[in-house]
């Protein structure tokens, strides 16, 4: 794989911390707040609906330094959940009717203990999702994580911006395409996305620039035909993501000029019925020290829970999340432009 | 007033013309959304042509427009450049095919 970037935090740059993320964000000036359109949606304030999917952020380091990355991943990182913390998680999961564990980072598979989080979590009869970056399934202590995945039967979630090489390298790295196509080849091996496996292989396709994703279901079409015309490969779904005016896509909108534009752009795209759809709602995030987000996004901006929900996975209380406050900002826009954003794609057909 | 002619922000400002006139407005962009909806020719088809044809009627907001579509369409670079050269081939071509008209009369006004 190609150039590896140092992240944010090794360079000591600013935005490096939530805090200065969120000052920056408020340097663009709205037409409203999403306080304010909220509550033209008679949405304010907003409240979770219940917990559907537990999101466990084991850590931030990654293999790769993706140039729109939200959590400022990277190889310099050395944040890692700790034992007990994901024994919490383990507790939480099995006290509870929590049907859904999404696992995520950074790369969640560099995790030490990854795979027995997962046998754990499957054990129960959870239904677990791994956010996989593709190229980690090349490294040679992980290639046997298709067959993994396969004898578990995880929903992997892949990133792949783009069934061409170049916008995919552009945002991800050089020579991450061709590594991408070879993991989704070997992912297809073991039967991944093929209807009589009933095994699951997602894409995940961010914009790559200062745009909206286009319509998903279009998209999905073009994207089915064109990785099996091209390279013979089939998947399941894709997801379409708005990219989050946070961490280095932030930084990157601010250096080229593009923030206002940006947000501008996904004020003006702001739709009642993604914001209903929203996936804080029914999502409940958990950072790689146990502290407890409305959703991954909010965990990079440092905006904890509200003050009268618990801020640890060790003080957890489903009855208290459940009912809980959900805390916003202007980037929650991204998740409610247009179709509508959240992990699994558009919200609203 | 302004100064000059075309400024960037005024695109947002496209609903404007619904002020005076909502009714042609309303019916206008129904039929421009159905037009642009998914049909015989995926979104992303649309938004490339819509591309070319804003380079030959050179519309600066219908550029900026649909240059931003074809990218949320999953249009890269050099789909849109090669659509950008359809309609300046149509241009220089539907220029050049009328010498057949100044040949035509060239030839019926010469001896």
């Amino acid at each position: 794989m190609g150039r590896v970037l140092p992240t944010l935090q090794k360079q000591h740059a600013p935005l490096a911390s939530g805090a200065e993320q969120r000052a920056t964000l408020t340097t663009a000036p709205l037409p409203r707040s999403f306080e304010e359109s909220l509550a033209q949606s008679s949405l304010y304030p907003l409240r979770a609906t219940g917990v559907d999917i537990l999101q466990v952020n084991v850590g931030k380091k990654c293999n790769q330094t993706c140039r729109h990355c939200h959590v400022d991943a990277g190889p310099d990182r050395t944040e890692v959940m700790p034992r007990d913390v994901m024994e919490k998680c383990v507790d939480v999961l099995a006290a509870s009717d929590i049907p859904t564990v999404d696992i995520t980072g950074g790369a969640p598979e560099l995790h030490p203990d990854f795979e027995e989080f997962v046998e754990r979590a499957r054990g129960m009869g959870k239904h677990v999702m791994d956010r996989c970056n593709l190229t980690i399934l090349l490294l040679p202590n992980y290639a046997h994580l298709p067959e993994f995945f396969a004898r578990h039967n995880v929903e992997v979630i892949c990133s792949l911006p783009h069934y061409r090489a170049n916008q995919t390298d552009t945002q991800r790295g050089e020579g991450v395409f061709e590594e991408s196509i070879e993991a989704l080849r070997r992912l297809n091996a073991v039967g991944y996305g093929r209807p009589e496996s009933g095994l699951v292989v997602d894409l995940v396709t961010n914009p790559v620039g200062a745009f909206l994703p286009g319509n998903q279901a279009s998209l999905e079409r073009e994207w089915k035909r064109e990785l099996e015309r091209r390279y013979g490969i089939v998947f399941n779904s894709l997801y379409t993501i708005t990219n989050m005016p946070i961490s280095r896509f932030l930084e990157w909108l601010e250096e080229s000029e593009n923030l206002e534009a940006y947000m501008t752009r996904l004020v003006s795209a702001y739709n009642p019925g993604a914001a209903r759809g929203v996936m804080c709602r029914s999502t409940l995030s958990v950072g790689w020290d146990g502290s407890l987000y409305d959703c991954d996004f909010n965990q990079m901006l440092e905006l904890g829970v509200a003050d009268d929900a618990p801020q640890s996975i060790f003080d957890f209380d489903l009855d208290q999340i459940r009912r809980r406050k959900i805390v916003v900002g202007p980037h929650c826009f991204g998740c409610t432009a247009g179709a509508g954003s959240s992990c699994g794609g558009a919200t609203v057909a | 007033m302004t100064d000059h002619y075309y400024n960037a922000k005024d695109l947002s400002r496209f609903a404007e013309m619904g002020e005076e006139a909502g009714p042609l407005w309303q019916k206008f962009s129904a039929w421009y959304s159905a037009v642009f909806a998914e049909g015989a020719l995926s979104e992303r088809e649309k938004a490339l042509i819509a591309l070319g044809v804003a380079h030959a009627v050179q519309c600066p907001y219908c550029i900026d427009a649909f240059t931003e579509s074809c990218l949320e369409n999953g249009a890269d670079a050099e789909q849109m450049t090669e659509a950008v050269h359809v309609a300046s081939a149509i241009r220089g071509g539907a220029s050049l095919v009328h010498g057949v008209q100044m040949r035509n009369k060239a030839n019926q006004l010469g001896m």
